[in-house]
């Protein structure tokens, strides 16, 4: 069982998932105003394929967050996004606790 | 981030030693700094300040925009005897986010029954120790006032830099203490380290506040630990 990681452990995911051959993105909170459901500095991990663990917020911006780290996995330059009640679209993907959070969206190289 | 951050980032989790990954946000560049690392001076102040705080920071210096991110291992307490005190704090601990183990050889009190949901290792210190070590995210309380007991894990504490270790028992009772341990050649300065009594000076009476003074005090400790960041001289 040393190999299968602990599902809640994001960066521990991120390093078996590498190790697997899989692309894999790293998203990381890094500001939040407001009511933002996860606190600075939590990890979402996905793969080329979609799969993720961790999370960024609520389940509100996740899929938006997945979108964008395909993105990120074909070019290997991180993008910085931003969510909030201020922004139609982000709105749309529902942030709805009226808080905002800026996310980082970096590629595992190695 | 390169693997080989992420993989010195989780060696370090894995182990219990706190990390702090340093993001360039306009480069996306990242670097892990384990502590105990040798870091850049520029860099001393929010690292150390992230590592106290346990909170991440997102700063710009030098017109970079850069994100601190902390790793700190889950603070833990480790009771050497399982004593009315030790079954209070045993309750209180996990509400302030303390992991919490207890430590008793004798198996009249190391019993499932007086510790329902806490660990509880009902062997001498000297054989549980060497397979769980303390280490410097564990506070230590001895509160058996037995020194078969308590005096190889406070040893076993001070060697560890447990950012936190207290022993039961009165001033007199604590000067014995010291005066023994020193004869077992720990040094005065490691000996001055013990908090006796123990405990914040509430006042407290019952062996409930007791605990809670104990618990204020592993608080304390644990908000305003020395952190291990030697300065890097060069580059």
């Amino acid at each position: 069982m040393q190999n299968e990681p602990n599902i809640l452990d994001p960066l521990a995911v991120a390093e078996t998932w590498h190790e697997q051959g899989r692309a894999v993105a790293l998203a990381t909170v890094i500001e939040t105003w407001g009511s933002a459901p996860r606190p600075v500095g939590s990890h979402l991990v996905i793969d080329g394929e979609g799969n993720f663990q961790g999370s960024v917020s609520g389940g509100c911006v996740e899929g938006a967050v997945i979108a964008e780290a395909a993105d990120v996995i074909t070019s290997g330059t991180p993008r910085l996004l931003e969510f909030g009640v201020a922004d139609e679209t982000a709105w749309r993907v529902g942030l709805s606790c009226g808080g905002r959070i800026r996310v980082y969206v970096e590629r595992i190289d190695g | 981030m390169e693997l080989s951050t992420l993989q010195a980032l989780n060696v370090a989790r894995a182990s219990r030693r706190a990390a702090v990954v340093v993001t360039d946000l306009s480069e996306g560049t990242s670097q892990a700094f384990i502590e105990g690392d040798r870091i850049r001076a520029e860099w001393a102040a929010p690292v150390s300040e992230v590592l106290h705080s346990g909170r991440p920071r997102l700063l710009t210096i030098e017109e970079r925009a850069l994100f601190f991110n902390v790793h700190l291992p889950p603070p833990r307490i480790v009771a050497i005897g399982a004593v009315h005190i030790s079954q209070a704090l045993s309750r209180l601990a996990p509400v302030a986010g303390f992991d919490m183990a207890v430590i008793d050889p004798r198996t009249a009190f190391a019993t499932a029954e007086r510790f329902h949901g806490v660990e509880l290792l009902a062997d001498w210190p000297e054989d549980v120790l060497p397979d769980r070590p303390l280490d410097r995210y564990t506070a230590l309380a001895a509160l058996t006032h037995d020194p078969k007991i308590d005096d190889y894990p406070l040893r076993a504490a001070l060697e560890a830099g447990c950012f936190y270790v207290g022993a039961l028992g009165s001033r007199k009772t604590h000067a014995a203490r010291s005066e023994r341990l020193q004869t077992q050649g720990v040094a005065t300065e490691a000996v001055a380290r013990i908090k006796a009594p123990i405990g914040l000076d509430i006042g407290a009476a019952s062996p409930a506040e007791i605990a809670v003074a104990v618990l204020a005090e592993i608080i304390g400790a644990l908000r305003r630990r020395d952190v291990d960041l030697p300065a890097e001289g060069g580059k």
